[in-house]
């Protein structure tokens, strides 16, 4: 792949909270470099401290170390330009589909005909043509997560931060997300953060792995991968990556 | 297993067929597991799965057919169907130690008998330390451990399992397969596994029974002939692990 500029710099970033009883580190002098229009996966063990990580980076949260450089700038506070897909969809249960997924754009005063247009579009990609008006809770999990997809390319962002999009999704529903994001991803390039637990995932889908340790977060380890897409998940190749990543991730009991 | 399996038949399941009003949801279905034999069970998303074990439970009565332990209908009184849950249960105002025993002391067993059990759960899993834990005191999987205890502790007749490790990260649930299965050879317990995970299901099963779209029935049964501890990248698992998706995919 060929070097292309740099989104975002992260440097010697460190969370320490604070209370009464003493102090806890979250993740501890974390350097990572975002290139534009790269699918980048940041991996790691169960509550090891990514969606810190991915508060800071999306300006959610102030880091007590270290800096965030955005286009080479450093970057303070929320940071219009990052899209969010939260685990959890954070979708509004009384708003229908395509008023969820136009919301950023109405609050940035777009006028409606324009808004709905680019909203429709957006729905069409994820594959929700039809259920524009249908309530988040007339629909299964993984459309759900489609119009949180949809919401967060819709507000035209820069990066796209995805922090286990796919994470309460069965392993079925989840490999067809896979597909069909990598599908989004090729034909509306966009600079991506990608979340995960999954080592399965994160060999299908990333331009590189960022691979996390246990609590506190470091960078453990960093693999570009070569292999094309759409990726082979039984290939020897595939198993043998996974299998490399796998030994060297941490077993939090 | 090689060869004809000699061990007796444990659980038989005859015409069972559901219908929630006009919708059918399991279609027909008769199976026979033998004792001690560890099943998966897969199909794809929304097929019905989780009515099955629910009529395997009797959380719901199915519409025709039945289930029998040891040719007896089955019946709460007289059997242990144990059961965990995908999302963990465990009663959060009781010890690790007490959730264990808790359903020991339900069906009134003897004092000497529970700590027994007890002790060689928490030997067989390394809890030894937790004992006196509460379940908030542990991280998620730790929590779904003591659940996983609980039901063998019960030597129940049918081990009902639906998706315990869905949401884990491939590590964990490599370690706690192998914990499973430990548990079961100790124990020689009957186990039905439920996942949506074709490489669990093949890691960990004797007999996988693939499901079809709903209405549900049973598609094909594939006794998986391989050597434990398992290798996800022998090329005969990914032969059982390829032949079993091309059944069920739909993505």
């Amino acid at each position: 792949m060929e070097r292309l500029e740099k989104r975002m710099e992260v440097k010697d970033l460190t969370k320490t909270f604070f209370n009464k009883k003493g102090y806890f580190t979250a993740i501890e002098d974390v350097s990572l470099d975002v290139y534009d229009g790269e699918f980048l996966v940041i991996l790691g063990p169960g509550r090891c401290g990514k969606t810190v990580l991915l508060n800071i980076l999306s300006g959610l949260d102030e880091q007590t170390g270290g800096t965030v450089i955005y286009n080479g700038k450093e970057w303070k506070g929320i940071n219009p330009e990052i899209g969010m897909v939260f685990q959890k969809l954070a979708l509004m249960p009384f708003k229908t589909v395509i008023e969820n997924v136009e919301l950023a754009l109405k609050f940035r005063s777009m006028e409606k005909q324009k808004r709905r247009e680019i909203s429709r579009y957006y729905i069409d990609l994820v594959g929700l043509k039809g259920f524009e008006d249908y309530y988040p809770k007339q629909l299964s999990g993984g459309m759900q997560q489609r119009v949180g997809i949809a919401r967060a390319y819709a507000a035209d962002p820069k990066l796209l931060i995805m922090d286990e999009p796919f994470g309460k999704l069965d392993a079925q529903t989840r490999y067809q997300m896979q597909e069909d994001l990598l599908k989004i991803w090729e034909k509306e390039k966009r600079t991506i953060i990608f979340v995960t637990n999954n080592i399965e995932e994160a060999c299908y889908l990333g331009d590189r792995i960022i691979l996390l340790s246990d609590c506190p977060a470091k960078v453990k380890a960093v693999y570009p991968i070569e292999m094309p897409r759409p990726r082979d998940m039984v290939s020897k190749e595939f198993l043998d990556l996974r299998t490399v990543i796998s030994d060297n991730t941490d077993l939090s009991i | 297993m090689q060869g004809e399996d000699s061990r007796p038949i444990k659980v038989e399941v005859k015409n069972l067929t559901k219908r929630f009003g006009d919708l059918l949801v399991l279609d027909d279905m008769s199976f026979n597991i033998r004792k001690g034999e560890f099943v998966c069970v897969v199909g794809p998303t929304g097929c019905g799965k989780s009515t099955f074990l629910n009529c395997l439970t009797r959380i719901h009565m199915p519409s025709e057919g039945d289930l029998f332990i040891d040719g007896v209908p089955a019946d709460p009184r007289k059997h242990n169907i144990s059961f965990v849950f995908q999302e963990p249960s465990a009663l959060p105002w009781l010890t690790v130690e007490d959730n264990i025993a808790y359903g020991l002391k339900i069906k009134r067993l003897p004092q000497e008998e529970i700590k027994a059990r007890v002790d060689q759960i928490l030997d067989l899993m390394g809890l030894q330390e937790s004992r006196k834990s509460y379940p908030g005191e542990l991280s998620v999987s730790g929590e779904q451990r003591i659940i996983i205890g609980r039901s063998f502790a019960m030597k129940p007749d049918l081990l009902l399992m639906d998706e315990p490790y869905g949401q884990m990260d491939v590590k964990m649930r490599f370690y706690l397969e192998d914990e499973v299965v430990r548990l079961w050879k100790e124990l020689g317990s009957t186990v039905i596994f439920i996942t949506h995970n074709i490489e669990e299901a093949v890691y960990l099963a004797e007999k996988v029974m693939i499901l079809t779209n709903k209405p549900a029935k049973i598609k094909e049964e594939v006794m998986i002939d391989l050597p434990r501890p398992r290798d996800i990248t022998d090329p005969k698992f990914i032969e059982y692990r390829n032949y079993i998706t091309d059944k069920i995919k739909w993505w």
